[in-house]
Protein backbone atom coordinates (compact mmCIF):
# COMPACT_ATOMS: atom_id res chain seq x y z
CA UNK A 1 0.00 0.00 0.00
CA UNK A 2 1.69 3.52 -1.20
CA UNK A 3 1.61 6.01 1.30
CA UNK A 4 -1.28 8.36 1.16
CA UNK A 5 -0.65 11.68 -0.23
CA UNK A 6 -3.89 13.03 1.44
CA UNK A 7 -1.58 13.21 4.19
CA UNK A 8 -0.21 16.35 3.28
CA UNK A 9 -1.09 19.14 5.35
CA UNK A 10 -2.14 16.93 8.11
CA UNK A 11 -2.21 18.12 11.71
CA UNK A 12 -2.47 15.78 14.49
CA UNK A 13 -3.96 16.31 18.06
CA UNK A 14 -0.88 18.01 19.98
CA UNK A 15 0.41 14.48 21.73
CA UNK A 16 0.19 14.02 26.14
CA UNK A 17 2.66 16.67 27.83
CA UNK A 18 6.59 15.04 28.44
CA UNK A 19 7.75 15.61 31.63
CA UNK A 20 11.73 16.32 31.69
CA UNK A 21 13.36 14.54 34.51
CA UNK A 22 17.02 14.83 35.71
CA UNK A 23 18.05 11.54 35.31
CA UNK A 24 16.63 11.20 31.91
CA UNK A 25 18.66 13.91 30.87
CA UNK A 26 21.73 12.80 32.07
CA UNK A 27 21.10 8.93 30.97
CA UNK A 28 20.45 10.18 27.58
CA UNK A 29 23.75 12.90 27.85
CA UNK A 30 25.48 9.76 28.27
CA UNK A 31 24.47 7.92 26.21
CA UNK A 32 25.51 10.21 23.19
CA UNK A 33 28.59 10.58 24.93
CA UNK A 34 27.91 14.62 26.46
CA UNK A 35 30.33 15.42 28.44
CA UNK A 36 29.75 19.16 29.14
CA UNK A 37 28.74 19.28 33.23
CA UNK A 38 26.23 21.45 31.62
CA UNK A 39 24.33 18.55 30.54
CA UNK A 40 25.36 16.36 33.27
CA UNK A 41 25.74 18.76 36.74
CA UNK A 42 22.69 20.84 37.94
CA UNK A 43 25.22 23.29 39.63
CA UNK A 44 27.07 23.82 36.57
CA UNK A 45 24.13 24.34 34.66
CA UNK A 46 22.35 26.87 37.08
CA UNK A 47 25.70 28.76 36.57
CA UNK A 48 25.53 28.91 33.37
CA UNK A 49 21.92 30.67 34.18
CA UNK A 50 19.46 27.25 33.51
CA UNK A 51 17.30 26.23 36.10
CA UNK A 52 18.98 21.94 35.80
CA UNK A 53 20.61 20.32 33.58
CA UNK A 54 20.44 20.86 30.00
CA UNK A 55 19.69 18.29 27.32
CA UNK A 56 21.67 17.68 24.63
CA UNK A 57 20.68 18.99 20.93
CA UNK A 58 19.42 15.56 19.56
CA UNK A 59 17.65 15.24 22.78
CA UNK A 60 14.02 16.30 21.38
CA UNK A 61 13.69 13.39 19.29
CA UNK A 62 12.50 11.30 22.56
CA UNK A 63 9.16 13.92 22.07
CA UNK A 64 9.19 14.11 18.77
CA UNK A 65 8.99 9.75 18.27
CA UNK A 66 5.91 10.40 19.76
CA UNK A 67 4.23 11.81 17.21
CA UNK A 68 6.07 10.00 14.70
CA UNK A 69 4.42 7.05 16.36
CA UNK A 70 1.14 8.77 16.05
CA UNK A 71 1.72 9.46 12.51
CA UNK A 72 2.65 6.08 12.09
CA UNK A 73 -0.51 4.79 14.02
CA UNK A 74 -2.62 6.94 11.57
CA UNK A 75 -5.58 4.54 9.94
CA UNK A 76 -5.12 5.92 6.47
CA UNK A 77 -1.72 6.99 6.50
CA UNK A 78 -0.41 3.47 4.50
CA UNK A 79 3.04 3.99 6.06
CA UNK A 80 4.91 0.29 6.58
CA UNK A 81 7.12 1.20 9.46
CA UNK A 82 8.81 -2.09 8.52
CA UNK A 83 9.78 -0.09 5.07
CA UNK A 84 10.67 3.31 7.06
CA UNK A 85 13.86 4.53 6.55
CA UNK A 86 15.67 7.76 8.36
CA UNK A 87 16.32 10.08 5.71
CA UNK A 88 17.30 13.49 7.69
CA UNK A 89 16.95 15.31 10.42
CA UNK A 90 16.62 18.93 11.78
CA UNK A 91 16.43 20.82 14.77
CA UNK A 92 15.82 24.72 14.87
CA UNK A 93 15.85 25.66 18.60
CA UNK A 94 14.78 28.65 20.43
CA UNK A 95 16.33 27.26 23.51
CA UNK A 96 17.64 24.26 24.61
CA UNK A 97 15.48 21.56 26.78
CA UNK A 98 16.01 21.72 30.65
CA UNK A 99 15.23 19.36 32.98
CA UNK A 100 11.83 19.98 34.32
CA UNK A 101 10.40 21.19 30.91
CA UNK A 102 6.96 20.23 30.48
CA UNK A 103 6.97 19.63 26.31
CA UNK A 104 3.95 18.79 24.19
CA UNK A 105 4.54 18.37 20.36
CA UNK A 106 2.44 18.94 17.68
CA UNK A 107 3.08 17.15 14.29
CA UNK A 108 2.06 18.41 10.51
CA UNK A 109 2.75 16.64 7.71
CA UNK A 110 4.69 18.80 5.60
CA UNK A 111 4.85 17.22 2.21
CA UNK A 112 4.64 13.84 0.80
CA UNK A 113 6.21 13.30 -2.34
CA UNK A 114 6.63 10.30 -4.26
CA UNK A 115 10.30 9.03 -5.99
CA UNK A 116 10.08 5.93 -7.94
CA UNK A 117 8.64 3.61 -5.91
CA UNK A 118 9.68 5.58 -2.68
CA UNK A 119 7.83 7.78 -1.10
CA UNK A 120 9.40 10.93 0.87
CA UNK A 121 7.29 12.03 4.06
CA UNK A 122 8.54 15.06 5.52
CA UNK A 123 7.02 15.47 9.39
CA UNK A 124 7.39 19.00 11.24
CA UNK A 125 6.51 18.71 15.33
CA UNK A 126 6.67 21.96 16.55
CA UNK A 127 7.82 21.78 20.41
CA UNK A 128 6.58 23.80 23.26
CA UNK A 129 6.84 24.04 26.90
CA UNK A 130 4.17 24.73 29.73
CA UNK A 131 3.80 28.87 28.72
CA UNK A 132 2.98 27.16 25.21
CA UNK A 133 6.13 28.74 24.01
CA UNK A 134 8.27 28.05 21.41
CA UNK A 135 11.44 25.49 22.37
CA UNK A 136 12.02 23.64 19.21
CA UNK A 137 11.11 22.54 16.03
CA UNK A 138 11.84 19.07 14.47
CA UNK A 139 12.31 18.34 10.82
CA UNK A 140 11.76 14.12 10.10
CA UNK A 141 12.35 13.32 6.73
CA UNK A 142 11.09 9.77 6.51
CA UNK A 143 11.68 7.69 3.53
CA UNK A 144 9.43 4.82 2.78
CA UNK A 145 10.52 2.13 0.35
CA UNK A 146 8.33 1.03 -2.01
CA UNK A 147 7.58 -2.71 -2.79
CA UNK A 148 10.76 -4.75 -4.13
CA UNK B 1 32.09 29.39 30.03
CA UNK B 2 32.53 31.97 27.36
CA UNK B 3 31.46 31.91 23.84
CA UNK B 4 34.72 31.67 21.65
CA UNK B 5 35.42 34.73 20.12
CA UNK B 6 33.57 34.91 16.77
CA UNK B 7 36.10 37.61 15.18
CA UNK B 8 38.84 35.58 15.45
CA UNK B 9 37.14 32.62 13.09
CA UNK B 10 37.95 31.86 9.57
CA UNK B 11 35.99 29.58 7.43
CA UNK B 12 37.98 26.64 6.98
CA UNK B 13 39.10 26.55 10.72
CA UNK B 14 38.71 23.26 11.86
CA UNK B 15 37.38 23.84 15.49
CA UNK B 16 36.90 20.43 16.79
CA UNK B 17 38.52 17.05 16.56
CA UNK B 18 37.35 13.23 17.89
CA UNK B 19 36.96 9.61 17.57
CA UNK B 20 33.72 7.94 18.62
CA UNK B 21 34.53 4.46 19.18
CA UNK B 22 31.37 2.43 19.35
CA UNK B 23 30.65 -0.94 21.05
CA UNK B 24 27.31 -2.66 20.79
CA UNK B 25 27.18 -1.55 24.29
CA UNK B 26 26.66 1.72 23.29
CA UNK B 27 23.48 0.54 21.48
CA UNK B 28 22.07 -0.61 24.27
CA UNK B 29 22.63 2.52 25.96
CA UNK B 30 21.05 4.47 23.70
CA UNK B 31 18.39 2.38 22.62
CA UNK B 32 17.37 2.56 26.68
CA UNK B 33 18.25 6.50 26.72
CA UNK B 34 15.77 7.42 23.33
CA UNK B 35 13.33 4.32 23.43
CA UNK B 36 14.29 3.35 19.99
CA UNK B 37 14.52 -0.55 20.56
CA UNK B 38 14.27 -1.32 16.69
CA UNK B 39 15.63 -4.95 16.81
CA UNK B 40 18.30 -3.72 13.90
CA UNK B 41 20.46 -2.05 16.53
CA UNK B 42 21.24 -5.07 18.81
CA UNK B 43 20.02 -8.40 16.88
CA UNK B 44 22.36 -9.87 14.03
CA UNK B 45 19.50 -12.16 13.28
CA UNK B 46 16.92 -9.28 12.94
CA UNK B 47 19.34 -7.25 10.99
CA UNK B 48 20.43 -9.98 8.24
CA UNK B 49 16.62 -11.21 8.11
CA UNK B 50 15.69 -7.88 6.74
CA UNK B 51 18.90 -7.96 4.47
CA UNK B 52 21.22 -5.58 6.06
CA UNK B 53 24.85 -5.96 6.41
CA UNK B 54 24.95 -6.39 10.51
CA UNK B 55 23.82 -4.39 13.38
CA UNK B 56 23.81 -0.63 12.73
CA UNK B 57 23.98 1.96 15.27
CA UNK B 58 20.76 4.11 15.32
CA UNK B 59 21.13 7.03 12.75
CA UNK B 60 20.13 9.10 15.73
CA UNK B 61 23.12 8.15 17.81
CA UNK B 62 25.38 9.09 15.68
CA UNK B 63 23.89 12.41 14.97
CA UNK B 64 23.52 12.80 18.43
CA UNK B 65 27.35 12.03 19.41
CA UNK B 66 28.63 13.84 16.18
CA UNK B 67 27.32 17.20 17.56
CA UNK B 68 29.04 16.89 20.98
CA UNK B 69 32.71 18.15 19.58
CA UNK B 70 30.92 21.47 18.91
CA UNK B 71 29.11 21.95 21.92
CA UNK B 72 32.20 21.26 23.13
CA UNK B 73 33.73 24.11 21.76
CA UNK B 74 31.33 26.34 22.00
CA UNK B 75 31.00 25.95 26.04
CA UNK B 76 27.42 26.02 26.14
CA UNK B 77 24.73 23.43 24.46
CA UNK B 78 22.51 26.34 24.75
CA UNK B 79 24.41 28.33 22.09
CA UNK B 80 23.61 25.66 19.37
CA UNK B 81 20.60 26.85 17.48
CA UNK B 82 20.11 24.85 14.80
CA UNK B 83 21.52 21.41 13.51
CA UNK B 84 20.38 19.09 10.65
CA UNK B 85 22.06 16.08 8.91
CA UNK B 86 21.13 13.56 5.93
CA UNK B 87 21.30 10.16 6.75
CA UNK B 88 23.66 8.93 3.88
CA UNK B 89 25.77 5.57 5.13
CA UNK B 90 24.61 2.82 8.38
CA UNK B 91 27.28 2.87 10.71
CA UNK B 92 27.77 -1.47 10.95
CA UNK B 93 28.91 -2.07 14.46
CA UNK B 94 30.75 -5.31 14.74
CA UNK B 95 30.01 -7.22 17.87
CA UNK B 96 33.44 -8.26 18.81
CA UNK B 97 35.53 -4.58 17.86
CA UNK B 98 32.95 -2.42 17.13
CA UNK B 99 33.08 0.48 14.88
CA UNK B 100 35.21 3.98 15.16
CA UNK B 101 33.13 6.87 13.87
CA UNK B 102 35.57 9.89 13.40
CA UNK B 103 34.31 13.59 13.80
CA UNK B 104 35.54 16.62 11.89
CA UNK B 105 34.35 20.13 12.81
CA UNK B 106 35.08 22.94 10.32
CA UNK B 107 33.79 26.43 10.30
CA UNK B 108 31.48 26.36 6.83
CA UNK B 109 30.10 29.95 7.07
CA UNK B 110 30.20 33.43 9.12
CA UNK B 111 27.08 35.04 9.50
CA UNK B 112 28.30 38.41 11.03
CA UNK B 113 25.26 39.84 11.13
CA UNK B 114 23.79 37.71 13.58
CA UNK B 115 27.27 36.40 15.55
CA UNK B 116 26.18 32.95 14.07
CA UNK B 117 28.95 30.62 13.36
CA UNK B 118 27.89 27.67 10.91
CA UNK B 119 29.80 24.26 11.74
CA UNK B 120 30.09 22.04 9.09
CA UNK B 121 30.44 17.97 10.23
CA UNK B 122 32.93 15.48 8.19
CA UNK B 123 31.82 12.33 9.79
CA UNK B 124 33.48 9.36 8.85
CA UNK B 125 34.07 5.44 9.36
CA UNK B 126 37.31 4.90 7.76
CA UNK B 127 37.10 6.67 4.68
CA UNK B 128 33.50 6.30 4.44
CA UNK B 129 30.62 9.56 5.13
CA UNK B 130 28.31 8.41 6.96
CA UNK B 131 26.63 11.73 7.36
CA UNK B 132 26.06 14.55 4.93
CA UNK B 133 24.73 17.89 5.29
CA UNK B 134 25.73 18.02 8.85
CA UNK B 135 25.45 21.20 9.78
CA UNK B 136 25.66 23.09 13.39
CA UNK B 137 24.76 26.46 13.29
CA UNK B 138 26.02 28.19 16.94
CA UNK B 139 24.99 31.42 18.19
CA UNK B 140 28.19 33.14 19.17
CA UNK B 141 26.68 36.71 19.96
Amino acid sequence: MPVNPELQGRVLPPTEPYLVGREKVREFARAVFATNPINLDPEAARAAGYDDVVAPPTFPIVVQELTLAQLLAEPDAGIDFSRVVHGDQRFSYSRPVVAGDLLTATLTVSSVKTLGAHSIVVAESVIVDADGAHVVTALSQLVVRGED
Amino acid sequence: MPAPDFASLAVGDIVAEQSFPLTRDSLVRYAGASGDFNPIHYRDDVAHAVGLPGVLAHGMLTMGFAVQPVVDWAGDPGRVVDYQVRFTRPVVVDPAIGAVVSVIAKVGQLDEAETVARIDLTVKVGEETVLGKAQVRVALG
